[in-house]
């Protein structure tokens, strides 16, 4: 049932897409095979969409989790902020570690970071009753100017003081040094695939959260204050405390995908990093159905319309901007599949309606 | 209900009180010296504030029709941005027509496509039973993905509505040039809040806009069309909210740049809460919010060293979050606020 609907959502979702693109004069055929062929074409195309998998992951679990305990965590891209400065944090520093103690140490400061992140939101939920959305968005941000703030280049135009993760060897340019090799994700195949451990950590990652919502006490109570407040409180559950954790585990997992990505791809922070991480998390989750496998599945397919977007606009002309778009279509098909229902079964009546037309004029 | 609504009242005329009597004092009194207080109360702040309240004030209107109808709009953003967008592509395109009738289209374009995404996310709710606050998600990114996807980055907008002073009112000091010598949008958002708060406390729409908000079922036993009324605010706060957006690019600004509402819709929506969604109430928080952004502005300006600029910039999104978290017991939302309403299905 949960991957016809997902089928459902994506067929819906193409089809809208293909009618968008033919509006703007464009062959959507050759839209969508320059689409496959730039992430899916060769073994290098490939190994990047897998790569770009793990953020996906991470961001629509981290999504996924908080929405089981009913909340939206609309903060995702504040978290992954985060998480990233505090990987970059304690990656640049610290030579005398061991690798098999500074990565892990490494990741955990940034999982910590994230999860403190989501963790203020939970509480402002939890204690005075406010919107999680707006303060989840407004911490985005907050989120923003901090890292920017922690690698700034500095200005004497401003007077403004370089931050204190700014690489002073850079020159004016706005970005922290290099992540030690102590503190770098091994890779799974070197390059020139490059694949790095961190997909295979957020793949377990997807099992461990699994597990954690449907063999804990914790996942119970997580569920059960999610669907039935009421009822979680008459059997004496903490629907506060729970509701902080919750944001807290969202705001660790995004903060992960941070982690993972400066760890693991970029080796340093610099601000423009924490692009293409803001709502796609959202989408992510919704199309997932709230099953580890079906994110995913999700994930695999926003790594594919990411790392296949300029090779179709290369191929068709296609803006490549078009791409958030088509992840607003699935989003929105995800969401509401009397939608795409309504949707396909116009297309085939009209489909039908056609057909018997050219049988009768035959 | 009537208490907690005097008392966002009483915050918003406050508000203005305390700010124009800091404008009286830095034009008059010897106070006009001291920097701090020039910096807090001159001119340049007020007027600052005002320009940056006019967005949050429209869509936090637009935000208040929906949601005392029910529906929760987290859309906002992306009804302004839908706007913005519109108002830039109308613009662009009349540049060669006068700037009266050009500035006019761009603003029948930003009412019509902020009304189409109102529309939008009611037919999203209402008829394909999404999630609202997952419809509010879509249309943002909607309107972000299509304005990016459609957006001419050489074409230039020419011209902005200039101010139109209001006859003898303008003359007056410090409140004339604060408040009657401005462009005409402003002027619209002012009134609108008055139009709405009047509709909405005494006129049959505005009854039973406020019964499908707090019991939908009842009114719907009463004869109200609960559907049909919540189609029809949900769109007309599209087209404020719009307006929002659109006053950026027509009044403000004069440009349109990918994501230009930055934010602007959650703060109104901030405002909305904060101003218990009532539109005086969100007056006074648009105000507020507004406020927050000009001291931001005018310390970036004085190149206060203190703070690096990056923290004097989470001025306006810090002071939304405490505004919002601070109010607990002291706001309530309608009674029906994010629930669909479902007739029992017929036989």
């Amino acid at each position: 049932m949960a991957a016809l609907h997902m089928a459902t959502a994506v067929l819906g979702a193409a089809l809208m897409s293909a009618a968008l693109m033919a509006v703007l004069g464009h062959n959507p055929w050759e839209a969508f095979t320059g689409l496959a062929k730039g992430s899916l074409g060769t073994e290098r195309e490939l190994a990047v969409t897998v790569r770009k998998t793990a953020p996906f992951v991470l961001t629509g679990l981290s999504v996924t989790l908080a929405l089981k305990a009913g909340l939206f965590n609309f903060g995702t891209a504040g978290q992954f902020l985060m998480g990233s400065v505090g990987a970059v944090w304690m990656g640049i520093q610290f030579e005398a570690l061991p690798g098999w103690l500074h990565l892990p140490l490494a990741l955990a400061v940034g999982i910590g970071s994230g999860s403190v992140w989501g963790a203020i939101p939970g509480w402002l939920k939890a204690s005075t009753g406010s919107h999680e959305v707006i303060t989840t968005i407004m911490l985005n941000y907050v989120a923003a100017l901090f890292a920017g703030w922690t690698v700034f280049a500095g200005s004497s135009l401003s007077m403004t003081r370089p931050g204190p993760l700014w690489d002073a060897t850079a020159g004016p340019v706005s970005a922290s040094p290099d992540v030690l090799a102590s503190a770098r994700i091994p890779w799974i195949l070197g390059p020139p695939l490059g694949i790095h451990w961190g997909v295979a950590l957020a793949l377990l990652t997807a099992l461990l959260v699994w597990w954690l919502m449907e063999r804990t006490q914790f996942g119970f109570e997580l569920k059960t204050v999610g669907a039935k407040p009421l009822a979680a409180r008459y059997a004496g559950m903490r629907c506060g405390w729970t509701t902080v954790l919750a944001m807290t585990w969202a705001g660790g997992l995004a903060g992960l995908a941070g982690a993972i990505e400066t760890l693991g791809v970029h080796y340093k922070f610099a601000p423009e990093f924490g692009g293409g991480v803001g709502f796609e998390g959202i989408a992510v989750a919704l199309l997932g159905q709230g099953h580890p496998l079906g994110i995913v599945l999700a994930a695999l397919l926003f790594a594919v319309l990411d790392a296949g977007a300029l090779r179709m606009q290369f191929d068709s002309g296609v803006p490549s901007d078009i791409i958030q778009v088509i992840q607003t279509f699935i989003l929105i098909f995800a969401a509401a599949p009397a939608l795409a229902t309504w949707l396909l079964n116009r297309v085939s009546r009209t489909q039908r309606a056609s057909a018997a037309a050219a049988g009768r004029r035959a | 209900m009537a208490a907690i609504t005097q008392a966002t009242a009483r915050f918003a005329a406050g508000l203005s009180l305390l700010l124009l009597a800091g404008a009286f004092l830095v034009e008059y009194a010897p106070f006009a010296d001291i920097q701090a207080l020039r910096m807090l109360f001159g001119t340049n702040v007020l007027n600052f504030a005002l320009r940056a309240a006019v967005p949050l004030l429209l869509g936090a209107l637009g935000g208040i029709l929906c949601e005392r109808s029910g529906i929760v709009n987290i859309g906002i953003e992306g009804m302004m941005l839908a706007g913005a967008f519109a108002a830039f592509v109308a613009k662009t395109a009349t540049n060669h027509w006068a700037l009266g009738p050009s500035l006019l289209l761009g603003t029948c374009a930003t009412l019509l496509t902020g009304a189409a995404m109102g529309l939008l996310h009611a037919l999203f709710c209402l008829r394909f039973g999404m999630n609202q606050i997952i419809s509010g998600t879509s249309l943002i990114l909607l309107s972000m993905g299509i304005s990016a996807t459609f957006f001419d980055r050489d074409a230039v907008a020419v011209g902005t509505f200039a101010p139109w002073p209001v006859p003898l009112l303008s003359e007056w000091p410090v409140i004339g040039p604060l408040l009657f010598n401005k462009p005409p949008i402003t002027y619209v958002a002012l009134l609108t809040v008055a139009v709405v708060g009047f509709a909405l406390a005494h006129t049959r729409w505005g009854l039973r806009t406020r019964a499908i908000g707090e019991h939908p079922r009842a009114a719907d036993t009463a004869g109200v069309g609960v559907a049909h009324l919540q189609y029809l605010n949900t769109t007309l706060g599209g087209a404020l909210a719009g307006l929002g957006g659109g006053y950026l690019v027509l009044e403000a600004v004069g440009q349109f740049q990918e994501g230009m509402t930055a934010g602007r819709g959650f703060i109104a929506l901030a405002a909305v809460i904060f101003g218990n969604w009532h539109p005086v109430g969100a007056l006074g928080a648009s105000l507020l919010f507004g406020y927050a952004q000009a001291v931001q502005n005018e310390l970036l300006l004085a190149q206060v060293t203190v703070l690096p600029r990056h923290f004097v910039s989470m001025i306006p999104y810090l002071v939304t979050v405490i505004a919002v978290s601070g109010l607990a017991g002291r706001v309530r939302a309608p009674g029906s606020l994010g629930q669909p309403y479902l007739r029992e299905t017929k036989a």
